[in-house]
């Protein structure tokens, strides 16, 4: 059987490829947007905190023989403590400016960290084994899936709806809906309004780390894994709607499927097919698929 | 034009003959070798700063056994891989600091463009790290040197050994960029050549992280191998994911570009078996082992082909400057043509006159784990592919210098 | 009050002794180096004319810069025109890109237009990488410097600095007026408050659109001079880490000042160079941290933070 003159077989696998990226899009991505939405900051060095998670869970399992499963753990409370810090000692003093400063910090704290991470591990990357448990593969009839691959869906899902519910249903969730509305009338209500960002920027990194994690087995862990990937996600933010939750999970699942297709079809401008859907989209729904105008 | 020369060389005469020594003949009384290299980006490690300790090593190593009269002095940059800071690099050497010669230039985009100020400005390249053919045929100039390696002669090394091992059908996964081209096109005709088949090709963005979509096609082809021309990261990842997916076994991949870098960053487990073509092996003799460990004291990496090549070519340069005694692009280039190339590096290497430099290349294959004895025992040399064959002959140049 | 009109009668002054700092450089100081400071600091004005006089955030200028060093180093090397009719042809190119750019970015605001401006860059990065006249990887290489108005020879380094210096004040004397004109002042309302603009009955999208043109195309002014000082158009001018470089120069030197973004493309220029030399591959940490310093303690940029000294001297 074919569809445009590719067997369905390919297709489907493409489309599996396809959401298993999605999976790592989603998590980036959902960082970014829990960010953005109460610190109305574009968190520029998120790929570069993805690439910490990645290293950091190197470095556990080489030089203290901490296995995956406590580096998927670890390594985001590590790195998001850093992330702590760099809100507590830098961000704390933009809030009151335009978006821009936000960006521009990030950006400079991207080239800092990657800048560093290079002239440390040099720049052909390090390789992360696929734990013992997960190695091998199953035969799905139209193609051969990697049982560590489908971990990285299972877990990327888990993670993004656990964090959706806690936002939308959960009575700190609502507290950080509030604070992004208005949070002087949060912390007249007595909530510890400074806390709470600093939580939400931790956890955001967090997440990063967690997506860096997952992908250390996969792709080689490299400390410019995470520059390409931030401007891919940034557009998956912006389609999704700046700030939404939801949106960018959707989004960051959505564009992988479409990026697979792409791969299909016309595999050079598969780099580039997710910012043309990001000016149709922004020039169509100005605030982005989901987001509120 | 003639009279010109004439003056020039009654003035050499004349010069000589009023000094003793060869100094007046050295502009600034300093050779200057300018080293552009990537010293940050994506092929800093196989060229880098192991290129720049190559270079340190051989003038030291010039001076202690040479004693040439006069002094050596070396300038390093980093041209990040983009044409337009390697040529104004470059341009600002000669012009600034009177730079004699450019070296190294990985990335054949910025060797290209360096090789047109040199031109213009009439100062010599020496290139260890760029691949793309066009450097000796289409864009070739007189005032230049290839020495390494170029996708010719990968391809014609892996493409052909892989071929003759009965892997006829292929299908490339190539970075889409010039080099990438290059090395897909000097592969297939290798491939065809040889009575295979090119089944398909996939060009993938330059630089990719996720190639699993682009494995997955070449697995629905069902070709016998895999050729992948792309180079660094990308084809460590190409090669990682290949594994992972199920392909490996049973499909053969074919690492067009690979360093020992890249096999050292991937480990045994994922590359076994593998077959690629290098200018270099460490442990190929005591000669290559003695040089090695000494690299490999400092730079705690053993040398790949590029660092190598790039110590050989420095020290050869060397040797042709003290021989005429002059810094003068023109003679000098012409001294290096003539002289033959013996050291650890090569054996009777020779510089053309498209300025390909000619020497034995070695197909390679990668060790399983189980038999690397020791830290870097990577390799196992299945074949001297020797330089008449090992290069694009010069009957089919496209280089303007060559007269057919 | 009073301080700000000492400022501004200082100007002229201050002009003249830059403008006869500019003849006399190249005596002192390597002429490609300081073309290339000029380039930038063409483009980072023009940047500067977008951001700091209408408030509207770029994030794909480098679309202008390297689209017009493509076109004018395809028209003097492969149609063999005149280095001036190359220059011209970038700077329309990249006018004419800008309109595209405009028309579909000025509709929205803030962030939003940012990142549809980042979108459409790359987009042209994408062709730039996929065309086969732009050369790809390799770029556009062995573009002639050719002789200006077919008289002046431009390979002489000279004579290229004087053609570059002369285009550099073109470009800034246009931007100056820009800025001065009743235009520029309307650009200030809508920067300081849209909405009164609006109500003001000023068709505020006419009037940013205008500022983009004017902005993209002296950005391609730059990109095509870049092309001929070097001799080649490459993909690292059409990279949004172009975009993001002329950022950091116009918020070093000074975000909505005049010579603010002029003392930033010299200070990052300079600094990139001789870097480059001495620390190797620190430089993107040390850029980094310029960053982090200009973003934390030092938002007014060198210049800014000049006026304010001034200023507060001018009242003592």
């Amino acid at each position: 059987m074919e569809i445009f003159g590719i067997p369905t077989a390919l297709l489907g696998s493409q489309l599996l490829v396809g959401l298993i990226n999605g999976s790592f899009y989603a998590i980036l991505s959902l960082g970014l947007a829990i960010i953005f939405g109460l610190l109305n900051i574009i968190n520029f060095c998120h790929g570069a905190q993805y690439m910490m998670g990645a290293f950091v869970a190197w470095i556990a399992l080489t030089r203290f023989g901490i296995n995956y499963w406590v580096a998927l753990i670890g390594a985001p409370l590590i790195v998001g403590v850093v992330g702590v810090l760099i809100e507590r000692l830098m961000l704390r003093r933009l809030y009151k400016l335009d978006h821009l400063y936000g960006l521009l910090l990030t950006f400079g704290l991207a080239l800092i960290i990657e800048g560093i991470f290079r002239d440390q591990f040099g720049i052909s990357g390090e390789s992360y084994e696929v734990p013992e448990a997960l190695t091998g593969g199953v035969n799905l009839g139209f193609m051969f899936l990697p049982i560590y691959r489908g971990w990285v869906i299972v877990a990327s899902l888990i993670v993004c709806f656990g964090t959706w519910y806690m936002i939308e249903r959960t009575k700190l969730g609502a507290y950080l809906r509030a604070g992004t509305e208005n949070s002087q009338m949060v912390q007249a209500l007595g909530i510890n309004v400074p806390l709470l960002i600093t939580f939400t920027y931790g956890y955001g990194v967090a997440l990063a780390a967690f997506a860096g994690v997952l992908a250390a087995p996969i792709f080689q862990v490299n400390p410019l894994m995470g520059s390409n990937l931030i401007i891919v996600v940034f557009a998956v933010v912006v389609i999704g709607g700046m700030g939404s939750i939801m949106g960018s999970i959707l989004t960051g699942l959505g564009l992988g499927l479409v990026e697979g297709m792409t791969k299909v079809f016309y595999p050079e401008a598969s780099s580039v097919v997710v910012f043309v859907i990001m000016v149709i989209v922004l020039l169509v729904r100005p605030a982005g698929l989901f987001g509120k105008s | 034009m003639l009279s010109r020369k004439f003056t020039t060389t009654a003035c050499a005469a004349a010069l000589a003959a009023l000094s003793f020594n060869a100094q007046a003949q050295i502009s600034g009384g300093s050779v200057k070798i300018g080293v552009l290299t990537d010293l940050s980006g994506t092929y800093s490690d196989l060229a880098g700063s192991g290129a720049v300790l190559a270079t340190r090593m051989a003038i030291d190593d010039f001076i202690a056994n040479e004693k040439p009269n006069f002094k050596i002095e070396m300038v390093t940059a980093d041209h990040q891989n983009k044409a337009d800071i390697a040529s104004n690099k470059a341009r600002e050497w000669i012009e600034r600091e009177s730079v004699d010669t450019v070296t190294e230039l990985v990335t054949t985009s910025t060797a290209l463009a360096v090789m047109k100020v040199a031109k213009e400005k009439d100062r010599l390249v020496i290139m260890n790290g760029p691949a793309a053919t066009p450097i000796t045929n289409e864009q070739c100039n007189d005032v230049s040197i290839h020495y390494t390696y170029d996708t010719y002669a990968l391809a014609n090394g892996t493409a052909k050994a892989v071929t003759a091992q009965g892997g006829k059908n292929w299908f490339f996964l190539t970075a889409d960029y010039a080099f990438g081209h290059a090395l897909e096109k000097d592969s297939a005709a290798v491939v065809t050549a040889n009575g295979g088949k090119v089944l398909g090709t996939v060009r993938h963005p330059f630089p990719g992280s996720d190639f699993s979509s682009f494995l997955l096609k070449a697995q629905a082809s069902g070709a016998q191998v895999i050729g992948l021309a792309n180079a660094g990261t990308d084809t460590t990842n190409a090669i990682k994911q290949a594994a992972e997916f199920g392909i490996t076994p049973t499909q053969s991949l074919a690492g067009l570009l690979m360093f020992i870098t890249d096999v050292h960053a991937l480990g045994l487990k994922p590359t076994q078996g593998m077959f690629l073509t290098t200018g270099f092996y460490w442990d190929r003799n005591d000669e290559t082992r003695a040089w090695s460990k000494r690299f490999f004291d400092k730079q705690k990496k053993m040398p790949t082909m590029v660092q190598a090549g790039q110590y050989s070519s420095i020290y050869n340069y060397l040797k042709a400057v003290k021989a005429t005694g002059t810094d003068d692009t023109g003679k000098v280039m012409a001294m290096m043509k003539k002289t033959p190339i013996n050291d650890f590096f090569a054996k009777n290497g020779k510089i053309r006159d498209d300025g390909r430099m000619v020497h034995d290349m070695f197909l390679v294959q990668v060790k399983k784990p189980a038999d690397s004895k020791y830290p870097w025992d990577y390799y196992t040399i299945k074949a001297t592919i020797p330089a008449a064959e090992a290069f694009q002959p010069l009957s089919q140049s496209r280089c303007p210098l060559i007269k057919k | 009050m009073n301080s700000k009109s000492y400022l501004e009668t200082k100007l002229p002054l201050l002009f003249g002794v830059l403008f006869v700092i500019g003849l006399v450089a190249p005596f002192a100081v390597y002429p490609t180096f300081l073309m290339k400071i000029l380039c930038y600091a063409l483009f980072a004005c023009a940047f500067n004319l977008l951001l700091g006089f209408a408030g509207l955030l770029s994030f794909g200028h480098a679309a202008f810069l390297g689209t017009a060093g493509y076109v004018c180093g395809m028209m003097v090397r492969d149609v063999g025109v005149t280095p001036e009719v190359g220059i011209l042809a970038g700077t329309v190119a990249a006018g004419l890109l800008g309109w595209l750019f405009g028309t579909l970015a000025i509709r929205r605001t803030g962030i939003y237009f940012a990142m549809i401006t980042l979108a459409l860059a790359q987009m042209v990065f994408f062709l730039a990488l996929q065309i086969k006249e732009t050369g790809g990887e390799d770029g556009l290489q062995g573009v002639p410097r050719g002789h200006l108005f077919g008289v002046v020879d431009l390979s002489d380094n000279l004579a290229m600095y004087y053609l570059v210096f002369a285009i550099f004040c073109v470009g800034f004397f246009v931007i100056y007026r820009t800025i001065h004109s009743p235009f520029g002042q309307i650009l200030k309302a809508i920067r300081e408050n849209e909405p009164r603009a609006v109500s003001l009955g000023y068709d505020v999208n006419k009037f940013k659109l205008i500022a983009f043109v004017i902005s993209a195309a002296l950005a391609g002014t730059a990109g095509a001079t870049k092309t001929l000082v070097f001799q080649l158009a490459s993909l690292s001018d059409v990279h949004w880490h172009a975009s993001g470089e002329v950022v950091l120069m116009t918020l070093l030197g000074g975000l909505g000042t005049i010579l603010g973004p002029i003392v930033g493309a010299a200070t990052i220029v300079s600094l990139q160079t001789q870097l480059a030399d001495s620390v190797g591959s620190w430089v993107t940490v040390i850029m980094g941290v310029i960053f982090v310093i200009c973003v934390l303690s030092f938002r007014r940029g060198i210049v800014g933070e000049l006026q304010v000294l001034i200023k507060r001297s001018g009242v003592n």
